[in-house]
């Protein structure tokens, strides 16, 4: 006897306590496989790249931080990057040293936001992740030390950052710095050998090296399928090139890959932090600019690697006071185009852990 | 009428015995499933509470702890949230279904507790195959899940629903079997029977079998890492996501009455029941029933779930071949070796359980083919 079996339509979001936010998968599932995935987004749309041209390049800032609210920092930074490149303003040497210390810490708490959200989506309840909450409170005092910000720091300037750091951290950076590999430790031994984990990650969501690189996929989502791209190793900015570390690759491009990834760049943000804690000596924070700040007429596309992949922004001047257009290249974005590929053939459960793995922001998707 | 026990007069000496009370038989009856109510209700709230603040401790949270000392009054203030809620009924629902469903989960739920010896005789009734009766009840419970499933008119709650038929019928399966490994060894089908046949708790005995059973157990109360039925990061809340107030408060019962259920069970077949020295045989029960779900926050606390052909798998390649092995090495010593000594029996069925579970864990992996870590 032939059963008839009929596809239907199942709406994943927006409200769903896996996408993450707004995000709104349309499935088509044959029982619980999925045939079909169609994204659906924009439901956070603020319009901030229009926003951005009423505005100069220095208040454009905030917008910045609104964008991936998991990581305004590293926001930040790769928005001071290209206004610098666009009017060819240099940076005092402290300043950058801060700079990267905050971004390696910033992608440090994104990655432990990252690996949190797709246990839970794996479904081992909260506990894993209310421990990597513990470990980025401390990485947020830090930043509150800083900036007196938890969450949008505006913290970087064109031409340097807004203040310096208080005398008491460094200390407290050190002290961090020390203890956190034990914690990453932890987290590891307590999942990594849990069989339950393995099959759930292991050969679940496999992107291949030419789909991701085709899909234009960056960072962690990039190297996990075993391409060794990092701007900071390839396009070094800031002074990256002064740091010794290594891109960690997976082989594979699974969940289990991708979530490797993310805790073996934990450990290399803490070398580098590490070593620009050595080499950092006091100095000017900030280069003189002039009050009502006009870039000459150009375009320029300055790019970081973020915590969740190349994260640029696009900027064009038109010579006055504001951009004439303001273009983010949203790491979650390009990455999420590689989603539905992913998809196709999979269970539900194993749909949310793809997602999850992905990890991508809302903010930064829509907007 | 002599298989009927009184609660009444085991916990007050002086107490009169069921025949003497006024209206005979069915006023004692009714005073019990009130009593049994009561208790399930409060037993219900207590895990409520307890299961919140351990959960709390394992995510270094501090738990409910507002409401009356250390927070204990919490689960009452939660039932009167859920109480004054409004109820929904969703439009194209099946309105009779949707309404009787949680009363088909919860009724089979309460009546386990039936035969569950609270001590020596203290059971509502001590049925000559109480333990039977417990398998066949607990299965009943499903019903409700997939009429809720199905009356809600919702892809989740359908979905839900489906996982839950498969899992629970596979779950059964080994769950019956290492139970007859306990009846084998203690000779008889009555809860009673069985905890006063238990001079060591068949823990010591059928290692083995609590391992199957308590993971069947899991399996079947929907905890994880088995709680495939409402897995809130894939379908949100399952079978149960189209219901308010009063409806799904009897649900939420449901789900903390067969977790007290199970571990009664756990108890009364392998942690040797209402028996413990110094301590009163009610006290030594409940603390048995909270131990046993300790560990059952301990294990949700701790694990990812996993996904349902997993699920199933496991059940089908590796729990019901331990079953049916345990099965035949329990009957093997209670035929062959009748006159052994239990401690024999305890030491070589350790090392059997060791052996056995190494063994599978190296030619089977859930997914079918190996893993490296």
């Amino acid at each position: 006897m032939v059963l008839k079996t009929e596809t239907f339509m199942l709406n994943a979001g927006p409200q769903h306590p896996s996408t993450h936010g707004v995000f709104r998968m349309r499935l088509t599932l044959d029982g619980e496989v999925i045939q079909d995935m169609e994204p659906v987004f924009g439901y956070l749309h603020r319009g901030i790249e229009k926003l951005a041209e009423g505005l100069s390049y220095s208040q454009n800032m905030v917008f910045t931080d609104r964008l991936d609210y998991l990581a305004s920092m590293t926001n930040n930074h790769a928005y001071v990057v290209s206004v610098e490149k666009l009017a060819g303003v240099q940076v005092p040497e402290r300043a950058e040293y801060l700079r990267v210390i905050m971004a390696e810490l910033m992608r440090i708490s994104s990655h432990l936001m990252a690996v949190g959200f797709l246990l839970n989506d794996l479904g081992a309840f909260m506990t894993p992740l209310l421990y990597m909450y513990r470990e980025r409170e401390k990485i947020l005092d830090l930043f509150d030390m800083v900036c007196g910000q938890r969450l949008t720091y505006n913290y970087m300037r064109i031409g340097g950052v807004s203040q310096d750091v208080p005398e008491e951290f460094l200390p407290a950076l050190k002290r961090l710095i020390d203890s956190l590999p034990r914690f990453i430790e932890e987290y590891e031994q307590l999942l990594m050998t849990n069989e339950i984990m393995l099959v759930r990650t292991k050969d679940v969501g496999t992107l291949s090296k030419e789909l991701a690189i085709s899909y234009s996929a960056a960072g962690p989502v990039l190297r996990a399928s075993g391409v060794k791209w990092d701007i900071r190793k390839a396009d070094p900015y800031s002074l990256y090139s002064r740091f010794n570390f290594e891109v960690p690759v997976g082989t594979k491009g699974d969940v289990y890959d991708r979530y490797r990834v993310r805790i073996a760049e934990m450990h290399q943000s803490i070398s580098i932090i590490k070593q620009a804690m050595e080499q950092i000596q006091p100095g000017d924070i900030q280069t003189k600019i002039s009050r009502i700040f006009k870039p000459a007429k150009g375009e320029a596309y300055g790019h970081i690697e973020g915590p969740k992949g190349e994260l640029g922004f696009y900027l064009v001047s038109d010579g006055s006071a504001n951009p004439y257009r303001w273009h983010m290249r949203p790491p979650s974005l390009i990455n999420l185009t590689a989603l539905r590929e992913l998809l196709i053939g999979v269970k539900i459960a194993d749909a949310m852990a793809i997602f999850g793995s992905i990890d991508i922001c809302v903010g930064e998707v829509d907007r | 009428m002599s298989v009927f026990h009184n609660i009444l007069p085991a916990v007050f000496d002086s107490a009169p015995l069921a025949s003497d009370w006024p209206g005979g038989f069915w006023a004692h009856m009714i005073i019990f499933i009130v009593i049994l109510f009561i208790f399930v209700i409060f037993m219900a709230m207590a895990f409520i509470y307890f299961e919140r603040r351990v959960i709390s401790r394992f995510q270094i949270r501090i738990g409910p702890n507002r409401i009356g000392p250390f927070g204990l009054l919490q689960p009452v203030a939660d039932v009167i949230k859920i109480l004054i809620k409004e109820d929904i009924v969703p439009f194209n629902a099946d309105k009779i279904l949707h309404l009787l469903a949680p009363m088909a989960a919860i009724t089979p739920a309460i009546m386990v507790f039936a035969v569950i010896p609270f001590m020596n005789g203290a059971s509502l009734v001590d049925l000559n195959i109480g333990i039977l009766y417990i398998v066949a009840i607990s299965s009943v419970s499903v019903i409700g899940l997939v009429m809720a499933g199905w009356g809600s008119n919702n892809k989740y709650a359908l979905i839900s629903a489906m996982r839950v038929i498969a899992q629970v019928v596979s779950y059964e399966i080994p769950m019956a079997l290492v139970i007859i490994g306990v009846v084998l060894f203690s000779g008889t089908l009555s809860m009673n029977g069985i905890v006063q046949a238990q001079s060591i708790p068949y823990i010591l005995l059928q290692p083995l079998g609590f391992v199957i059973y308590f993971l069947a157990a899991m399996a079947e109360i929907n905890r994880t890492p088995f709680d495939m039925l409402e897995a809130e990061g894939e379908i949100v809340a399952g079978f149960n996501i189209e219901y308010s107030g009063f409806k799904f408060a009897l649900f939420f019962l449901t789900e903390y009455t067969e977790a007290i259920a199970i571990s009664a069970i756990i108890t009364t077949l392998y942690l040797g029941g209402w028996k413990g020295p110094f301590l009163p045989p009610v006290l030594w029960f409940l603390i048995k029933v909270f131990a046993v779900f300790a560990l059952i926050i301990w294990v949700r606390a701790t694990l990812p779930r996993l996904r349902i052909d997993q699920v199933m798998g496991f059940a089908w390649k590796c729990m019901l071949p331990l079953a049916i092995i345990n099965l035949l090495i329990t009957a093997c010593q209670v035929i062959f070796l009748p006159d052994l000594s239990q401690w024999v029996l305890v030491v070589a069925n350790f090392v059997i359980t060791g052996i056995l579970i190494v063994l599978w864990s190296r030619f089977f992996r859930i997914t079918g083919d190996k893993v490296e870590t």
